[in-house]
């Protein structure tokens, strides 16, 4: 892949890590399946290369909506050792932690981390190597970055397993899962993730994808990538009405949940309406005490990116009164073609202490950043 | 019931008018409460098939019959439906008009020729048994999605028939409603000036989220507001609205207040990935405001009138909104028909000339 565009380093931001930016989506993959063998058991890696992973969908090599651009990258962002873009560490410092100043830097692996493959046991084995592979490759060597706890969220028990393994380790910020979950993700299925979670005082982190086996929409598969980012949002409403309407946050009182990639205007209507339909009907969940927006409020994060562009962006300012800027934190989803860059992507009407939340403050106080 | 000319006040093609000039209730319910209403619009072999095979209910687990959403408790009891809600609605706010979309689980039928069947005797049950008896009451056609053909064949039936102002479907059927498959619905659609009343609801051809299905009712409501975010974008996306410039689609009960952070996220990636649905010249945001109209029932706002205030001011434009009881659901109580903090001038806009606009057979005089 030939890179068109050189890094623009020419507006570098303040590089004290007091002050410069948390960002919560940086995804940092590997170069190849190779770089996860020392990790794998030789069953797992004869596995792997047999039959290879098999996502709930159909596409062996390839997602199943073709991205914007090659890998879903900023044209800019491919190393120029010739690999996939957030694999080089030098690149990735030079181009993105440095440039901005980034203070900390959370790391979502989206591939080969076996999440929501239709065998759980390979999901166990390629979650508990990439969480290895993680330290080896980036946090030991730049420790601004911080892991992912990778879980094969389809297998609630070995999940709970894996959290248990690394809890207590401050290298690793919170548990990924994706949204896209084979079931609602406040099904009891999921509770044993929720349960070591809170136990080990881990946030969950949950990023938009994943494939969860069901159609992309309530009415079916849609035909195009703009729609499946745009449902993306839809899934996630559904994901924290299941949360909210399970119990989970009555049965784990502790359990914070991060939304990464989501999107987040959608949340105080969403908030409205279960409010509306919870007290027409609370009879049906009555272990839901509180308003749903009252969970919505005590128990959710949400990042930024795609930042959420009005055109007034007054009404921007409404929805981030409406939820309370206490959650949001900014993310730049490095090195996606999407990518929010951290000095314009807030609204500068935000005022200087919501932005500096945003951009750090709320982070370092969810994640326990030093 | 054109606004114009006044209403009739005494039943179909009554004399005595009057210049009430009431709201339009754009989405009221019939009830059937089982398949033996339908027997007399029933085909012999369909007719026969009720009792030979035991087919009592198509009735739908969208709204189950006793929950509280599905019916107001002052509206449970009746012993004429078309009465009770000619009185206790259109009679008590004052209504010059009201759309009747029926519910019943047609869409859910997996075969298509019962499935057709079921529809004709529905649309003939509505016109026999609900519009003949009130001048001020119009329908939407149900059709039968599982055929497109079929469905073409019913709008083409019903169409001549003025007082059908609207083609309903469901929220969630078998494949995303942009799908080019149903463009022939959409061409019948516009060649009849009628709208696209996307009601809430589904076929449950899929679950009703896209992570399957969830443990309660309450989440299956809940997520219908979700499955028109999928359906809009689906519509724009394919480039229905492209393609049939002057088509008008009605999103029926879908709630309101998600539909400004939606089109946020959906015009931000449109800017991005536009290359991907060249057809799509403009952005979402326009043309939703030129398409899509939505009914008030539910609004999915807090109580706080400030807050509506600036809800309807992310919306930019006084066009899309449309008034409804939702008859006989229990979206609010008493007389409060009007979600408070709805500026003065623009209720009548919502209540009288935004669905004059989007329904051109409601400007018609009643045949």
């Amino acid at each position: 892949m030939n890179v068109a565009a050189k890094p623009s380093l020419d507006h570098v931001m303040p590089q004290s890590t007091e002050a410069g930016p948390v960002d919560c989506d940086i995804h940092t993959r590997v170069r190849s399946i190779e770089d996860l063998k020392p990790y794998l058991s030789a069953h797992w890696w004869h596995y792997l290369k047999t039959y290879g992973m098999r996502a709930r969908h159909g596409f062996a090599k390839a997602p199943p909506f073709p991205k914007a651009a090659p890998n879903a990258a900023r044209r800019d962002a491919w190393p120029p050792d010739g690999g996939f873009p957030a694999t080089n560490l030098e690149f990735l410092r030079t181009q993105h932690l440095d440039a901005y100043g980034i203070s900390f830097g959370i790391m979502n692996p989206l591939v080969a981390t076996g999440q929501g493959d239709q065998n759980d046991d390979l999901s166990a084995a390629l979650a508990t190597a990439t969480n290895d592979w993680q330290l080896d490759t980036f946090v030991t060597p730049e420790p601004r970055l911080r892991a992912s706890v990778v879980v094969p969220y389809e297998d609630g028990a070995a999940s709970a397993a894996e959290i248990r393994r690394r809890a207590g380790d401050h290298r690793y910020a919170h548990v990924l899962m994706m949204s896209r979950t084979a079931e609602p993700a406040g099904k009891r299925r999921y509770w044993p993730i929720y349960e070591a979670a809170a136990e080990a005082g881990l946030p969950i982190g949950i990023h938009v994808f994943g494939y969860s086996g069901w159609a992309g929409s309530s009415s079916g598969w849609p035909s195009f990538y703009i729609e499946e980012m745009t449902d993306h949002a839809v899934s996630c409403q559904s994901l924290v009405t299941s949360l909210v309407m399970e119990g989970v946050f009555e049965r784990y009182p502790n359990l914070k949940v991060v939304l990464i990639e989501s999107g987040f205007a959608w949340m105080p209507a969403l908030g409205w309406r279960l409010d509306r339909v919870w007290a027409r009907m609370r009879d049906e969940v009555p272990h839901v005490r509180q308003p749903p927006s009252a969970y919505l409020k005590k128990h959710f994060w949400i990042s930024t990116q795609p930042m959420e562009e009005p055109e007034r962006p007054e009404h921007l300012l409404d929805v981030v009164d409406w939820m309370g800027a206490d959650r949001l934190m900014f993310a730049s989803d490095y090195p996606h073609w999407d990518f929010d860059d951290p000095r314009f992507a807030l609204p500068a009407s935000l005022g200087p202490e919501r932005r500096q939340a945003i951009l750090s403050g709320n982070a370092r106080a969810l994640y326990r950043l030093g | 019931m054109s606004a114009r000319a006044g209403v009739d006040t005494v039943g179909h093609g009554g004399v005595q008018r009057s210049e009430i000039r009431g709201p339009i209730d754009c989405d009221v319910h019939p009830t059937i409460t089982s398949t033996r209403v339908l027997a007399p619009y029933l085909s012999d072999f369909w007719r026969d098939s009720l009792v030979e095979r035991g087919i009592d209910s198509l009735d739908s687990i969208s709204y189950p019959s006793d929950a509280p959403i599905t019916a107001r408790p002052d509206w449970r009891n009746h012993t004429d439906e078309v009465e009770q809600l000619c009185t206790q609605v259109l009679d008590r706010w004052d209504s010059q008009g009201a759309i009747l979309n029926c519910l019943y689980g047609v869409q859910l039928v997996f075969n298509e020729d019962m499935a057709v069947a079921f529809a004709r005797a529905v649309n003939d049950w509505i016109a026999r048994e609900w519009l003949d008896r009130d001048s001020r009451l119009r329908a939407s056609i149900v059709v039968p999605l599982q055929n497109v053909e079929h469905a073409v064949d019913e709008i083409e039936r019903c169409a001549s028939d003025r007082r059908f102002v609207q083609i309903l479907v469901l929220a969630s059927g078998e494949m995303p409603l942009g799908r080019r498959n149903f463009w022939p619905v959409y061409a019948a659609a516009q060649r009849h000036g009628l709208p696209i009343g996307i009601h809430a609801g589904s076929a449950y051809r899929h679950p009703v989220t896209s992570i399957g299905w969830p443990s309660y009712y309450v989440e299956d409501y809940a997520s219908q507001s979700q499955a028109f975010q999928s359906q809009v974008a689906s519509l724009i996306c394919e480039g229905v609205f492209a393609k049939f410039s002057e088509l008008k689609v009605v999103l029926l009960e879908s709630g309101v207040t998600w539909l400004p952070g939606f089109l946020w996220r959906l015009s931000k990636f449109w800017r991005g990935l536009r290359p991907e649905v060249p057809w799509v010249d403009r952005s979402p945001l326009e043309i939703v405001r030129d398409h899509v109209r939505l009914t008030i029932q539910p609004l999915d706002a807090p109580d706080d009138p400030d807050t509506v205030r600036r809800i309807i001011d992310h919306m930019r434009s006084d066009d899309m909104l449309l008034y409804a009881s939702d008859y006989p659901h229990w979206q609010f109580d008493g007389d409060r028909n009007m979600p408070p903090g709805i500026p003065t001038d623009l209720v009548r806009k919502i209540q009288v000339d935004n669905p004059l606009a989007t329904y051109q057979r409601l400007n018609e005089d009643a045949p």
